[in-house]
């Protein structure tokens, strides 16, 4: 028997190539055949471009929500028994007040780094948000919704749509002054359904305001359903990502049967790890230094009691100030009413906002009849119309968010509420269609111009002895002396450097 | 005999190929910042556990934390984009689409199978269909029906009473002696004012103005004895408390969405998206002096709703 004998270096022999890593490779894949998936996965190119960034800062940031929100979980009481605060709170001591805002005050002061999660889980809930609406902004103007990836767009609009729901129910738990009016809103909104809108609120609510159970539902439903729903479109969502693989912008190289860029590993994977450690060092930083939704300064909720001047969280401000700007047009007849001064600005315009998102990649298709399969991305201004069209419906929406301040503006220009309103009104009709022909023309404009969207290089203006000026383009930059270097696979297997030449005086021996 | 055999492939790349060196121009430097921030960041994420340890202040902890955080991921990042191969590389996009032959065995499957074998019991496919759709509607009871009660007449009535005495939110009393002029207080019907129905449907804003015999509207003559005058304290907008006076201009004002009512015209909405008055409550004054209703309201109180005529 010749393995009789076994010596450190026959025992790195018998491992293979690459020793224990290979061994390891091996258990795994004898029992679940990873290893070929495995290399392709590791191989996969994410195309770089700063824009494809912002879906990693909504990814990182439901992490963060994931995880601070476990934390809360722990801490937080979902019940609207009433209680008398004796905490280290000092302003509140003594005061009746639900379970549930006792217990957000409790973990805010008394559980050792609870604000600093508190405030994290808030901050990440907007940044969230944000960061979704302006991914969803580059997916629309580049054109990435476009065949084959349609599904993948009316998932992210449903993520959108359920992150703003999850974000209100989040921001009513801790039932103090200003989020139980907003719950109440919430409540009238649901009423204003014509037909069905009195029994959706009596059977969320169980019952006519308040009730005695939403605190616990709204629990349940912002720590668990919604979530869970998310996190399996999530993965939807990065499935159909890995497998349609990234779009790219056009470029030297770049087609639309292949994808220029870096290895999932390691160079995409150091990024996107570091990127999370960014964005989550990020949160942290604005948990611990800005304060955000001070709650204990609002008290808790009755709801005889009002604040003044306050704006839900920024995701729900065009609600609000659709809400604020509509016209007092209540329809009375044949014995029934539909409040269309709530109707139509909280259920019938998001209804229609989301309603489009839903359905533009279809009505695109059916505008352009375009039904080729598109990987190359556009440039805003390779499609003039669709830029335009985007524009009018953000300026749309900014107009709403910022009549959402109506009274805040009042006081602090110290012009009249009417005035503002007014004003407001008109900005919301008009802004889309002055939005819709500027960003056309820029669009426009744009594309004509020669060399748009790349670095500029400058003329030299020379002049000759006769006295005549002559420009010419510059030589590159000494930065863009070095070539682009022109896309390859990546390899199968690296070559070892070569030896270097042995110094003079030494002899090589070879075993 | 040499260690550095070539292995024999078609897809391998030299170790000093351009595509496998960083973009950094000088790497040396590079390599020490990078070193530095994540040198900071370990510093960083270590007094993090240090500040909690010793229950510093909650900025503190936010600042080790994510200043931690933060720049142990700069370092991270730094080492993927400026050290590592920069590429770039490339991979081919295979169609996703099957072969027309593939999408046909496919079709080929649901449409036979399911057309021999489905079809020619046309009465179990039935049945299976018909049993799980009712179970679909059936099963909408429990999920949907048990949630809450039916609103029935409940959004039309609230607990004032005929006789019912106005408290505050103490529960005291009020006597017709308690408000100045000009002054307003929330009341509620005896006995609610610490339920959250009390709360939330009876709260009524009473007003004390100067005139003794104002009559809001043609018909409340009664209604406001003594210059008392009651409204529901519940916007016609989306419900919120209507908890701003305006003494001078005697406008009632809800601060979620700017609705103004007249206060003296039977709160009627001057400004602002109501659509509705705010409802009046008839008010008498017993012989004791104290402030009590005449009846319920006589329409509902808060936003519109179908049912609402």
């Amino acid at each position: 028997m010749s393995g009789a004998v076994t010596t450190p270096r026959s025992r790195r022999q018998a491992r293979g190539r690459y020793g224990r890593v290979s061994q390891v490779v091996t258990e795994i894949d004898e029992r679940l055949g990873v290893a070929r998936g495995g290399r392709t996965f590791l191989d996969k190119i994410f195309p770089d471009h700063w824009s494809f960034m912002l879906g990693e800062i909504v990814l990182y940031s439901f992490v963060v929500l994931l995880v601070t929100g476990v934390f809360l979980s722990l801490y937080y009481v979902p019940s609207s028994t009433v209680v008398t605060y004796h905490g280290s709170y000092l302003p509140l001591d003594g005061m009746p007040m639900s379970q549930a805002y006792a217990s957000t005050v409790n973990l805010s002061f008394a559980v050792r780094a609870g604000l600093l999660m508190r405030q994290m889980h808030h901050w990440a809930a907007d940044i969230f948000i944000g960061s979704m609406v302006v991914h969803m902004a580059r997916v629309f103007f580049t054109g990435a919704f476009r065949k084959p990836r349609e599904l993948n767009w009316t998932i992210g609009v449903t993520l959108l749509t359920l992150a703003i729901v999850n974000g209100f129910l989040g921001y009513s738990l801790p039932d103090d002054l200003v989020s139980g009016t907003g719950i109440r809103i919430a409540y009238s909104i649901l009423l204003s359904i014509p037909v069905i809108g009195t029994y959706l609120a009596f059977w969320i609510f169980g019952g006519n305001f308040p009730g005695t159970v939403i605190l616990e539902r709204f629990f349940i439903l912002h720590v668990l359903i919604v979530p869970l729903v998310m996190l399996g479109l999530v993965g939807a969502h990065l499935a159909l990502l890995v497998r349609q693989k990234h779009t790219q912008f056009p470029g030297e190289g770049r087609r639309e049967d292949n994808v220029v860029g870096s290895p999932m590993f390691p160079v995409f994977m150091a990024k996107t790890t570091g990127f999370l450690l960014i964005v989550t060092g990020v949160i942290a930083l604005l948990g611990g230094f800005a304060q955000i939704n001070p709650i204990w300064q609002f008290g808790p909720y009755e709801a005889s009691r009002i604040s003044y001047a306050v704006q839900p969280d920024w995701y729900m401000a065009f609600l609000d100030g659709a809400l604020r700007i509509f016209p007092s047009w209540s329809f009375h007849s044949f014995g029934h009413t539909i409040p269309l001064e709530v109707t139509i600005p909280a259920v019938v315009l998001p209804g229609l906002l989301f309603g489009l998102a839903y359905a533009w990649p279809a009505l695109e298709r059916r505008v352009t009849k375009d039904d080729a399969i598109h990987h190359l991305l556009d440039r805003p201004s390779d499609r003039p119309r669709r830029t335009a069209a985007g524009a009018a419906v953000l300026a749309l929406l900014a107009m709403l968010f910022v009549a959402s301040s109506t009274d805040v503006i009042a006081n602090f220009f110290h012009v009249s509420l009417n005035t503002v309103l007014w004003a407001m009104r008109v900005l919301v009709l008009v802004s889309p269609f002055v939005a819709y022909p500027i960003a056309y023309r820029i669009a426009k404009e744009m594309h004509q111009l020669h060399g748009a969207g790349r670095r500029k290089t400058p003329n030299v203006v020379t002049r000759t002895d006769e006295g005549e000026y002559r420009a010419e383009p510059a030589p590159a930059f000494g930065d863009d002396a070095e070539e682009p270097l022109a896309p390859t696979p990546v390899p199968d297997f690296i070559e070892a450097e070569p030896p270097a030449p042995p110094s003079r005086g030494t002899r090589a021996v070879e075993r | 005999m040499s260690e550095h055999r070539t292995p024999v492939s078609l897809r391998g790349l030299p170790a000093d190929d351009p595509h496998l060196q960083g973009a950094a121009r000088r790497p040396q430097l590079v390599e020490r910042v990078l070193a530095l921030s994540l040198l900071v960041g370990l510093a960083l994420v270590v007094a993090f556990g240090a500040c909690y340890w010793t229950n510093a202040a909650p900025w503190t902890l936010g600042a080790t934390m994510g200043g931690g955080l933060f720049f142990l991921g700069v370092g991270l990042v730094g080492w993927g984009k400026y050290l590592m191969a920069r590429g770039p590389f490339v991979e081919e996009r295979h169609p996703l689409a099957s072969t027309p032959e593939e999408r046909d065995a496919l079709a080929a499957a649901l449409v036979e199978r399911g057309g021999t074998l489905v079809k020619r019991r046309r009465v179990l496919g039935g049945l299976v269909g018909g049993g799980l759709g009712a179970f679909g509607i059936v099963a909408l009871f429990p999920l949907l029906r048990s949630l809450g009660p039916l609103p029935k007449g409940t959004l039309f009535h609230t607990d004032w009473r005929a006789g019912s005495f106005a408290v505050d939110q103490t529960g005291r009393r009020i006597h017709v002696d308690d408000l100045a002029v000009g002054s307003v207080v929330t009341v509620f019907p005896e006995g609610t004012q610490n339920t959250d129905r009390g709360q939330a449907v009876d709260q009524t804003i009473l007003i004390r103005i100067s005139n003794e015999d104002f009559v809001t509207e043609p018909g409340r003559a009664t209604w406001g004895p003594q210059g008392y005058i009651a409204y529901s304290k519940l916007c016609t907008h989306l419900g919120c408390p209507v908890g701003l006076y305006e003494q001078q201009l005697e406008l009632l004002v809800c601060p979620c969405h700017q609705s103004m009512f007249n206060a003296t015209n039977g709160a009627i909405p001057e400004f602002g998206p109501a659509p509705r008055p705010l409802p009046q409550l008839p008010l008498y004054i017993d012989a004791q002096g104290y402030v009590r209703a005449q009846s319920d309201y006589h329409q509902p109180v808060g936003p519109g709703f179908w049912e609402r005529s």
